[in-house]
């Protein structure tokens, strides 16, 4: 494991404070871009199945589902396409850049803290412990909830885009001949993809209140971590 | 000499004429050249007729009536003269051994050339007790038939899905013909009923080029149901703009506004509605003022009210939708995360108090 050691110093009431470089700059820029894309997506998502109020007068004046949906169509570009770039960067960047792909499965003492982490959330522990990446209950709840999450919800919204981008479009292709007779038709496929957006929900919720509660409560820097990339320990 | 389909197109009254205008209109149906005309014309001259048989098994016979009102008199007439013929038990003049004994010759006079045509679908459970025809149940009578024919054209929704009587729970455990017949090509032209123009075009291609039409993934032709209703729907202007019928008696439906709101599947359906029409290009469901019901798609009995755009999912209870489900686990959860910031600053006042009397402790 690469860490880099990068600085060491007095913090507040003279304590010692250590700070490693963890999450690299594509990954934090990533982070907020698709954090951003994500919203977009849902709000507009929400929308599409649940237009509106209907609009009056002619049809040529008014574009209100049109937008919509290329805000959705738009935001989605930018969700694929960043993260393939953030596979890319599993590749390339350091050892926590692959934390939210690979899950040390058969690694008995990550378990044994991620039952560790579970009974901190449930208030069975009294203390908090120090994690340089990740914390393994976060990990493993982003590696269910975000990669598969959002390669589901990828998958079933490109094929959702070629129904309407029709036969010899790329993502007629790749995905809507099979995707959507694997579901066994379009209204399905619109369904678990709506059913997807609310676990998508459900996952930024619990995360962003863990984030800011864990950035209160824990020995360690969160938020700031996500924006400079280092991780600071308060003791 | 064998007989061409001319010959008994000839037999049956109809005039060159009338003969020259069918090929040229199945031309344009397909979506061929104008050149194609003469070149259907001179197939139905010289091939030797393939013969069509047309079994019924559980079904409504809407899709035989959709055929026989086909727009153009004229393609029902010629087609009808190419099946009606052979068997078909609803439309023939034979009835009882005799109509039977026609199904024998058939199958060995034309083994492996024919043209097996299903409405309908057979019943599985009870040894298939609840479909019987001539004294057996007719899931053997298909099985016999599909044994030398050259392909199956699956009509409508009960022979491609399994439709109505195969909704939940299906009793009777009706099973489309393809789950059935797996050693032959099927192709599928659903729709309750399927469309009439589109079942004498699929018919008329297959008996003048004797090849299959290009099929989908699913089986159905791609001429036909390449695209959905809502790609090439006359209201889908009002779709982008926003507008929308909310009920069957506002404003908006009278202006004729997109009925996405009505629980339209439009969106998810795919079939030639919105081109061709019906009624001899008279109307559709939509131009009438009514929301696509879904039904050339796949257990659309099954998908909940035909009037929401949300649907049901079964799974989560008989009245449930994603919506209903995402927002109760979502509710639970922010009730859940109330709680917990809660307890968390308790504790944490507690830990903060038990600090600072220590400090207070270490100071004294
Ligand atoms: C975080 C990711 C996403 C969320 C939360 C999301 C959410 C939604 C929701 C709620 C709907 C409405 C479903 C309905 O009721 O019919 C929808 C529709 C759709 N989404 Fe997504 N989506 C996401 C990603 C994507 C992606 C990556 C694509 C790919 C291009 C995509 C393409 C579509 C399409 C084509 C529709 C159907 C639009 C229509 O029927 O007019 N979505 N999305
Ligand atoms: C749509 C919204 C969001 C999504 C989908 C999302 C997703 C993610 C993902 C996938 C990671 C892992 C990054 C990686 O390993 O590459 C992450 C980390 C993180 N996110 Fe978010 N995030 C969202 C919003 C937020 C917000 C609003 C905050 C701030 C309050 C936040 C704070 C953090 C922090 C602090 C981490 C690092 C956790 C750690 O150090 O262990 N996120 N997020
Ligand atoms: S009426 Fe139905 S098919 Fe037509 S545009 Fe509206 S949703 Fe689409």
């Amino acid at each position: 494991m690469h860490i880099e050691r990068e600085f060491r110093g007095e913090g507040p009431g003279g304590r010692q404070v250590l700070s490693y470089y963890v999450y690299e700059a594509p990954v934090r820029l990533w982070h907020w871009v698709n954090a951003l894309a994500i919203v977009v997506l849902a709000v507009t998502g929400y929308f599409i199945g649940k237009p509106l109020p209907s609009m009056g007068g002619e049809a040529s004046d008014h574009y209100v589902m049109g937008t919509i949906r290329f805000a959705h169509f738009a935001a989605a570009y930018v969700f694929v396409f960043g993260f393939i770039g953030r596979i890319y960067w599993a590749f390339v960047g350091n050892h926590h850049a692959r934390q939210l792909f690979i899950l040390p499965f058969w690694d008995k003492a990550w378990w044994g803290e991620v039952f560790f982490e579970l009974r901190w959330y449930l208030f069975l522990e009294p203390k908090p412990k120090k994690y340089i990446g990740h914390n393994p209950l976060a990990q493993l709840s982003m590696f269910f909830a975000f990669t598969l999450g959002a390669t589901f919800l990828i998958v079933t919204g490109l094929a959702l885009y070629g129904e309407g981008a029709q036969a010899g479009h790329w993502t007629h292709t790749l995905f809507t001949s099979w995707v959507i007779p694997l579901f066994g038709q379009s209204q399905d496929v619109h369904t678990w993809h709506r059913l997807a957006m609310w676990a998508f929900v459900v996952f930024v919720m619990i995360h962003v209140y863990a984030a800011i509660r864990e950035d209160i409560m824990s020995r360690q820097s969160l938020i700031s971590t996500m924006v400079s990339g280092h991780r600071m320990f308060k003791d | 000499m064998t007989e061409t389909f001319y010959d008994v197109l000839r037999r049956q009254g109809i005039s060159r004429r009338s003969f020259m205008k069918f090929c040229s209109l199945t031309a344009t149906s397909l979506g061929l050249a104008p050149a194609f005309a003469p070149k259907i014309a001179h197939a139905l001259e010289n091939k030797p007729r393939t013969p069509v048989i047309w079994l019924h098994g559980l079904e409504c016979t809407c899709c035989s009536e959709s055929f026989i009102r086909s727009a153009h008199p004229l393609a029902k007439d010629v087609v009808l003269s190419m099946l009606s013929l052979d068997y078909d038990d609803t439309l023939m003049a034979a009835a009882g051994h005799q109509a039977e004994a026609i199904l024998d010759e058939i199958k060995k006079k034309y083994k492996g050339n024919y043209i097996l045509a299903v409405e309908g679908n057979p019943p599985l459970n009870e040894d298939g007790m609840f479909c019987f025809q001539g004294g057996k149940p007719f899931v053997e009578k298909l099985k016999y038939m599909a044994a030398d024919c050259k392909a199956i054209i699956a009509w409508g929704s009960c022979a491609s899905w399994g439709c109505v009587q195969a909704a939940k729970p299906n009793p009777t455990r009706a099973t489309p013909v393809h789950k059935v017949i797996t050693d032959k090509p099927v192709i599928k032209v659903p729709g309750c009923p399927p469309i009439a123009e589109v079942m004498t075009g699929v018919v008329t291609y297959m008996l003048t080029f004797e090849r299959l039409p290009e099929l989908d993934r699913q089986g159905r032709p791609k001429m036909f149901y390449g695209q959905r209703i809502h790609d090439k729907c006359y209201r889908r202007p009002h779709f982008d703009a926003g507008q929308f019928v909310e009920g069957w008696d506002d404003e908006a439906a009278r202006r004729g506004y997109c009925l996405y709101k009505m629980g339209c599947k439009g969106p998810t359906t795919y079939n030639a509605c919105s081109t061709t029409r019906w009624n001899g290009g008279v109307s559709f469901p939509i131009q009438s003022g009514h929301g696509c019901i879904g039904c050339s798609e796949d257990g659309f009995w099954d998908k909940g009210s035909f009037y929401d755009r949300i649907t049901d999912i079964k799974q989560f209870g008989i009245e449930s939708n994603a919506d209903k489900v995402g927002m109760a686990v979502a509710g639970g959860v922010g009730a859940a995360i109330a709680a917990h910031a809660a307890v968390t600053a308790l504790s944490r006042a507690k830990v903060k108090q038990g600090n600072a009397s220590q400090e207070q402790k270490q100071g004294e």
